[in-house]
């Protein structure tokens, strides 16, 4: 007998629903880190290419540049890249304000929230030329490393990315 | 050649962006700026302050709602100890509506803003301070006949919580230059917005 014919018609739905709910879920999945986490993220010495975006749900220039780098992150998702989009929301607005956000953009880009109040203790561990305002963002590789505290049009991301790019 | 003329000349370019605004040390400029009252404000109005807590700060920037109270506080602290808080909301209110004057009005009532909260129409005195996000501290000590810039940076180490800051930068800062020290530290950082620049 196959075991799975026991299990009654109406829980096999609910199994199945459970499933399709799960794997929506994942792409809604948004970490929360404190800055000791997403430190290894900002120095990886391999042939990645890092886009590293400082962001917030309620930071307009931030979401005007989102769809610029959802592209971006579509171009080169074959390559050696790899985007993060850091959300520096309240942390209290992870389930009300920025998961509800990531959903409804269908944001591709992996989101992680950072948590640490105390911004002038990471800052300059991003770049000392940040003086904190977002957007901020951070490209980089083993051998480069280039950091705009304001917004970039998508051609200047698309040509810093590609100019170093490894194979 | 060419190219080492090239970054030179491009060096001094990010030197000069750099030096921008003021560092601590620095001798600050009055101003006289739109109050919410209808009235212009200038640091000279204010004969016997022994000092300034200057804050660029605006309407919708979630990190300056979240230091509102704390403002408030500071100035209910200082002001009658001759440090008062001077807000300057530094926005482009066609970037930004949220931030416009009649806005600004609004929000100060509401909030029951007990300092002058004033509007950088022209957007020289953010620019000649050297901020770049809301909210941002100036911390002006009167020495001799000059305004001195004594602290920059943030109002205290926790943005999300007041309770949970273990330390208050800006009170920690006035209290050491009514002992006659020097702020330590006299500069940090913090996340904010970024001021929303008039597009030409």
């Amino acid at each position: 007998m196959k075991p799975f014919t026991f299990v009654p018609v109406k829980l096999k739905f609910v199994i199945i629903l459970l499933m399709i709910f799960t794997v929506n879920g994942l792409h809604a999945q948004v970490r929360v880190y404190g800055f000791d986490k997403l430190k290894p993220l900002l120095n990886q010495q391999n042939n990645t290419t890092y886009v590293i975006n400082f962001w917030a749900t309620w930071c307009a220039p931030c979401v005007k540049e989102l769809p610029d780098f959802e592209k971006i992150n579509a171009q080169f998702s074959t390559q050696k890249f790899r985007m993060i989009l850091v959300s520096l929301d309240f942390k209290r607005s992870l389930e009300t304000r920025l998961i509800p956000f990531v959903r409804e953009k269908n944001l591709k880009a992996e989101v992680i929230m950072l948590h640490e109040p105390d911004a002038n203790s990471w800052i300059d561990k991003v770049d000392p030329k940040w003086t904190g305002a977002i957007p901020a963002t951070l490209i980089y590789n083993k051998d480069f490393r280039d950091f705009l505290e304001g917004s970039y049009t998508y051609d200047e991301l698309y040509n810093i990315i590609i100019n170093n790019l490894k194979q | 050649m060419k190219n080492s003329l090239v970054i030179l000349f491009l060096s001094f370019l990010s030197l000069n962006l750099i030096a921008q605004g003021y560092s601590v040390g620095d001798k600050a400029a009055d101003f006289k700026l739109l109050n919410v009252d209808g009235n212009y404000v200038q640091l000279s109005d204010y004969e016997d302050a022994k000092g300034f807590i200057v804050i660029f700060t605006c309407n919708h920037c979630p990190y300056s709602i979240a230091y509102e109270d704390r403002i408030n506080d500071l100035n209910r602290m200082f002001a009658h100890e001759g440090y008062p808080v001077i807000a300057i909301n530094p926005n482009d209110s066609v970037v930004q509506p949220q931030d416009s004057y009649s806005k600004m009005i609004v929000r100060a009532r509401e909030k029951s803003f007990g300092f002058p909260y004033l509007l950088d129409a022209t957007q020289e005195v953010f620019r000649e301070y050297g901020a770049t996000r809301t909210p941002h501290v100036y911390l002006l000590n009167r020495e001799e006949e000059s305004l001195v810039v004594r602290y920059i940076g943030a109002i205290d180490n926790n943005y999300e919580d007041a309770a949970k800051a273990t330390e208050k930068y800006v009170e920690s800062a006035i209290n050491r230059l009514k002992a006659g020290e020097k702020p330590e530290p006299d500069f940090t950082k913090a996340i904010g917005c970024t001021i929303k620049v008039r597009k030409s």
